[in-house]
């Protein structure tokens, strides 16, 4: 396929505000996460929380979005110069010429989850000045995106659980193709919430810990929340040093909540990724794995990736650094990865301590300096959704 | 210009239980008859997905069936772009009034089913399939988001691809903030060539907000016109016709969705 370049990123998570805290806190040893202390939520588990959250209102001609997901989005959007690189693109371009494609999993949930509380005790009625439109709605985020830049182009909100941020790259380049835009601003932000602590409890999938992919003994997730967004356009148009060369998606349609255990489908999409790019698996470098910690997904992941890449290639997961931020981990680690392409870094997957002894593929334990030309990253959701993302050096 | 052949249509809404039932209503050959809202079985899934399927994963399977159906097609051959406004009201309720108990026990089904994905998911796993799928939202706008997203796949990637639209009304107390009331579904199997059968041909233009959108089907109960699914039947309405009509969808702040639709065979 035609590559595109991330002319701008910009990242906010666990690890810090901006793209060069995110890389400095990953080579310095700094982690994100923290035992769990969000709002009422009594689970013995460890968070990835942004910090200044409830602080920090949307405020001015936006305020009617004010949530705690659209909060944690202006905070991404005002990181790494972001808004003035989309409003050079948008001199360039003219404002309906750039999409904007956001994935999110719960979008403003917890505005709702807080609404329930405080139902009148008659009608059961929500609160006056709860907005569902501005928070709940899932296309409520990419609304404020859009509206916070100023842009008049298409949009969309993407929504396939942990896969929804990696998608947004696949859409941006298939509009960008068909001719509806010119060029693409595309993220995810998904921020914590009740649904999503109490519900990965009561699929057990929660570590007591940090959580420890590819760890022998791993024995669930660390939920985070991030916000991440980076500007597509062709590469004779707009600079920077990382390309998006492919993209691969597929489903496993097998299970809800499980993966695929043969890892079937989660070739396809690595496969299909390295078809769009041009390349083949000895020429990938490293791979950010989804790597969640959980004892399925690790395991189905190692299996297709020994599969397609046999033993060589160097893997981690970063979710032990910036915990497992499901809507917005796909851009997290596009973003990550596009650091470690740009300035020659390969993170080690923190928390292993004991690679599973039946993993066949090779799990990097310690981040190590290392040129790179060419990342795959995985990104795998509920509903059985994979996406993966083929990312290179601009100067190859 | 984006261009994508349409291959065949499903779709499920109060009145009109199915596409042909549909179609005859927005010719003007019968009259829509006030019904209650039809209970799609989803009997595409197997036994265990059909007791946890939520509502609007049955009426998005429904129509969805009956397109691929209708092109005889197997159901899981086809990419799938999944759109709609709210996902399923029910799950959201009973998360949220759980969450907001004592006792904040979600159970595992209820989680899965929370996810804005869990149509597709359930399709792709009644369909046992491993072609890609999306889902989107758009709000009001969602028929029209996943109409952009759908016809890129078809001229990007030169693959037929199956758009699902769905909405549900939620039930109280958010039905007061979300406040549609006819639930409607849709289906639309989207191609880049021609085939026997074809409906129409799509050329599909985003453009400034210059005119007035194209007005709800009068055939069709008025209420119907506040679900975000059925804004998808003033596109209908041309096609049932079979005329070549330029048909302007409402879409997001500051532009429309311009369609050209011209009978094909």
């Amino acid at each position: 396929m035609k590559p595109l370049v991330l002319s701008r990123c910009a990242a906010a998570n666990a690890l810090g505000l901006g793209c060069e805290s995110t890389l400095a806190a990953l080579r310095e040893s700094r982690p994100g996460l923290r035992p769990n202390d969000f709002e009422t939520a009594r689970l013995d588990t460890w968070i990835g929380r942004v910090d200044g959250l409830e602080a920090g209102p949307v405020s001015g001609r936006l305020a009617e979005f004010d949530c705690r997901n659209n909060r944690l989005a202006e905070l991404g959007l005002r990181q790494d110069g972001f808004a003035d690189a989309v409003a050079a693109a948008k001199r360039r371009y003219g404002s309906h010429r750039i999409a904007v494609l956001v994935g999110t999993s719960t979008s403003g949930i917890h505005e709702t989850e807080l609404a329930y509380r405080r139902r009148d005790p008659a009608t059961g009625a929500l609160p006056p000045g709860y907005r569902y439109r501005h928070s709940q709605n899932v296309y409520s985020v990419a609304e404020f995106v859009r509206r916070y830049l100023q842009l008049d182009g298409p949009a969309a909100a993407i929504s396939t659980a942990c896969s929804s941020s990696a998608k947004v790259f696949a859409s941006a380049h298939r509009m960008i193709e068909a001719g509806f835009a010119d060029a693409a601003v595309v993220g995810g932000v998904d921020s914590l919430c009740l649904t999503t602590l109490y519900g990965f409890g009561s699929l057990e999938l929660l570590s007591r810990e940090p959580c420890r992919p590819c760890d022998a003994a791993r024995d669930g997730i660390s939920i985070g929340e991030a916000a991440g967004f980076a500007l597509l356009e062709r590469p004779d148009a707009g600079g920077g040093a990382v390309l998006l060369l492919g993209y691969g998606e597929s489903s496993d349609g097998y299970h809800m909540s499980a993966p695929r255990p043969d890892g079937a489908g989660v070739r396809q999409a690595m496969g299909d990724a390295l078809a769009r790019a041009g390349l083949a698996p000895e020429n990938i470098d490293y791979i950010n794995l989804h790597g969640t910690a959980t004892p399925a997904n690790d395991r189905a992941e190692d299996a297709a990736i020994h599969a397609m890449f046999g033993g060589a290639v160097a893997c981690s997961s970063t979710k032990g650094w910036t915990g497992h931020a499901l809507g917005a981990a796909g851009i997290t680690e596009a973003i990550i990865s596009a650091l470690c392409l740009e300035h020659g870094w390969l993170p080690g997957s923190l928390n292993t301590r004991e690679i599973d002894p039946a993993f066949k593929s090779r799990v990097v334990l310690a981040g190590e300096e290392r040129r790179l030309r060419h990342v795959l990253s995985n990104s795998f959701g509920f509903g059985g959704n994979n996406c993966s993302l083929v990312l290179g050096t601009a100067a190859r | 210009m984006t261009q994508a052949y349409l291959h065949s249509v499903g779709a499920i809404g109060p009145g009109v239980p199915d596409w042909s039932a549909a179609r005859a209503v927005l010719r003007g050959e019968r009259a829509c008859e006030p019904a209650p809202a039809p209970q799609p079985d989803a009997a595409v899934l197997p036994a265990n997905e059909r007791r946890r399927a939520a509502a609007s994963v049955r009426w998005a399977l429904a129509v969805a069936l009956e397109a691929m159906t209708a092109a005889g097609r197997r159901p899981g051959e086809v990419a799938t772009v999944f759109t709609t406004s709210g996902g399923d009201g029910e799950t959201l309720h009973r998360t949220c009034e759980t969450l907001a108990g004592v006792e904040r026990e979600i159970s595992p089904t209820r989680f899965h089913n929370s996810v804005h994905n869990a149509a597709a998911g359930y399709w792709t796993i009644a369909a046992g399939s491993r072609q890609p799928s999306v889902s989107l939202c758009g709000y009001d706008a969602s028929f029209a988001v996943g109409l952009v997203e759908a016809a890129s796949q078809v001229q990007a990637e030169g693959v037929p691809v199956l758009l699902v639209a769905y909405d549900i009304p939620y039930p109280q107390p958010l039905q007061a903030v979300r406040p549609f009331t006819h639930p409607f579904a849709v289906a639309l199997l989207l191609a880049p060539e021609p085939a026997p059968g074809t409906l129409a041909r799509l050329r599909i233009e985003i453009a400034p907000q210059e005119a007035e959108p194209t007005p709800f089907p009068g055939a069709l109960p008025g209420e119907l016109a506040g679900t975000p699914a059925a804004r998808s039947l003033a596109l209908l309405a041309a096609v049932a016709r079979g005329e070549k009509a330029t048909v302007r969808l409402g879409y997001l702040d500051g532009c429309q969705l311009v369609v050209d639709s011209a009978a094909w065979s």
